[in-house]
């Protein structure tokens, strides 16, 4: 577990790591603190300018933005956080008995997920949506899907690597029974390697979930995603830009976030993704 | 030679498979495509005409058969028609193809121009503020919605400046905004990339060698460093050619530029089966083909991995 103290001993000292944790944190509980109902349509109050009342002023339908912001921010820093650990799932234990088991299982299961990977996510998204149709759930199943090979080849290599090393042999040799070998000696290294890659990749799967939404695959009005909502309000940019601007920056700050978050802990342990 | 033959059985056995998939895609799609085929214009159809169509296209036959004469109408090249513009697919992509490749290579110089200056300054200049300025242009390139930096810039151009068109197609003037778009959210990537790759490059022995026989900085950087920096960006940049391609969805259904993505992006709101599988079908093609060009090409420039790949046989 020393790759778990050596978390623990940079996340008191690296701010961008405290920064990303504390920014999930506010959008999970933000929702608690709405001043409005992100839902609730008020035709009296069309398209305000940002006031007291209304911090980020309101839509075309009259709700209030800033509801709708953190409302949102639930949605979809919610959804990609829920891809992430569905792909760690299913993925990790995966890809870790691949590598343990070897041989010609081995050999097939990674013919398969190689050509998954060959295409682009955003392509797959596409398609997956299109057969399933536009929706939450589906766009959730198709990111997971693309997400999901390169998870289980890491988990995979490092077992591979790990593996072959003197102290595992000198387990095996001792008698340590495969379930613990596995728990005690090979999981630590894949959990740290695999946390690095999930905070590299949370990034991107919430531009993913942003731009499938705003096309229209995603998430459906009134749900308050934040790539739906500039999709939705697109006509009444011109008369009202901060429709335009504040989602934008909402969906942006998260990714840079996550991002600073994510080259730090790469640049710590050297993983490649 | 045996390698590419092998690549191109892949490919034989991967078109097959797909065509399966894709022929229980539509059967399993809801909705009886002949009332689609005959719904025009509200125009109520006759039990007889339903039945005649369905014998027309061997829907009465079982499964396997219905496969062989799909598996026929796919290898001429028969993809359908649209059940909204009652247009043959396959035409209707190729007639749309040329505007989203243009869109593509217009994307890849805008992105080429950005990412080798500002990549080269950066490891030239490492830690001076020119290096600041272009990881600073990296970090935010890669964390900027690109459909959003596209709003913006329609904002700015279009509506506040009025000097070029925010949608359609037509005049060059039309592909600046899109391509730019997309060009600068690309590049992010590349900057990067192509900093560290020269970084490393220039810790080489080499360029000390070079150095200590008195060849001038500049030949150093230009033939010895920059050259071999370029293949591993190479390579990245051969995968991440399909990515280029579905990148232009986003891009074509914000300008409203008339491309596939755009056609697929309307078919699937519209539920336009035959359209949605027949992009299905086009685009993986072209994908596992331009994956399988990168991989000749790679081997053919970087002679390691071909001698590795003689070792292995």
């Amino acid at each position: 577990m020393k790759i778990i103290k050596q978390m623990y001993w940079m996340c008191s000292r690296q701010l961008p790591f405290i920064l990303f944790l504390a920014y999930l944190l506010a959008i999970v509980t933000a929702p608690l603190f709405t001043p409005h109902d992100p839902l609730e349509i008020n035709m009296n109050e069309r398209l305000l300018e940002p006031s007291v009342e209304h911090l980020f002023g309101t839509d075309h339908l009259g709700r209030d933005l800033f509801s709708r912001i953190l409302a949102g921010g639930q949605v979809t820093v919610g959804t990609g956080l829920l891809v992430l650990i569905i792909v760690l799932l299913s993925g990790v234990p995966l890809g870790m008995m691949s590598g343990f088991i070897g041989g010609r299982f081995d050999r097939y299961f990674m013919r398969i997920i190689d050509s998954f990977m060959a295409f682009p996510d955003f392509i797959i998204a596409i398609v997956l949506s299109g057969i399933l149709g536009p929706g939450m759930l589906n766009l959730i199943f198709a990111i997971v899907v693309t997400k999901w090979g390169s998870y289980v080849r890491l988990a995979r290599s490092t077992v591979l690597s790990e593996k072959e090393k003197d102290y595992v042999l000198m387990a095996v040799v001792n008698g340590l029974s495969t379930f613990k070998l596995i728990r005690k000696h090979l999981l630590p290294h894949v959990v740290g390697n695999v946390f690095v890659l999930a905070t590299l990749d949370f990034g991107k799967i919430i531009l993913l979930i942003a731009s499938l939404s705003y096309i229209g695959l995603g998430a459906q009005p009134p749900t308050p995603e934040w790539g739906a909502m500039l999709n939705e309000s697109t006509p009444y940019f011109h008369s009202s830009p901060y429709l335009m601007v504040i989602p934008g920056i909402a969906i942006m700050s998260t990714v840079l976030i996550s991002n600073l978050a994510g080259d730090v802990l790469r640049d710590r342990f050297d993983v490649k993704g | 030679m045996i390698h590419i033959a092998k690549r191109l059985i892949e490919f034989m056995l991967f078109l097959l498979l797909l065509s399966f998939i894709s022929f229980i895609f539509i059967k399993l799609a809801p909705g009886d495509p002949v009332k689609q085929m005959l719904h025009v214009d509200e125009v109520s159809v006759t039990k007889e005409q339903i039945e005649a169509l369905r014998d027309e296209l061997k829907f009465n036959e079982p499964l396997y058969i219905q496969y062989w004469y799909w598996l026929k109408r796919f290898f001429e090249f028969d993809l359908g028609h649209s059940y909204i513009t009652k247009q043959p697919v396959l035409s209707e992509l190729l007639s749309r193809f040329p505007a989203t490749i243009t869109l593509t290579c217009a994307s890849l110089i805008v992105m080429i121009l950005i990412s080798v200056p500002l990549g080269t300054l950066s490891a030239l200049y490492k830690n001076k503020w020119v290096d600041h300025m272009s990881r600073l242009f990296a970090l935010v390139g890669s964390s900027i919605p690109s459909f959003w930096l596209g709003l913006l810039f329609i904002e700015l151009f279009a509506v506040k400046l009025g000097i070029l068109p925010s949608m359609g197609k037509g005049t060059a003037k039309h592909i600046i905004l899109p391509s730019l778009t997309l060009g600068i959210a690309m590049s992010a990537v590349y900057v990067r990339l192509l900093r560290s790759s020269l970084l490393e490059g220039l810790n080489e022995d080499y360029v000390k060698a070079a150095r200590a026989r008195g060849i001038s900085e500049k030949r150093i950087f230009l033939f010895h460093v920059f050259r071999r920096s370029l293949i591993p960006v190479i390579t990245i940049f051969g995968m991440s050619l399909g990515s280029l391609i579905s990148g232009t969805v986003v891009i074509e259904v914000l300008f409203a530029y008339p491309g596939i993505g755009k056609m697929v992006v309307d078919a699937i709101i519209r539920r336009d089966y035959p359209v949605i599988q027949g992009y299905v079908l086009f685009i993986t093609i072209l994908i596992v083909m331009i994956n399988i060009f990168v991989d000749i090409c790679y081997r053919y420039l970087n002679p390691e991995i071909r001698l590795k790949g003689v070792e292995r046989r």
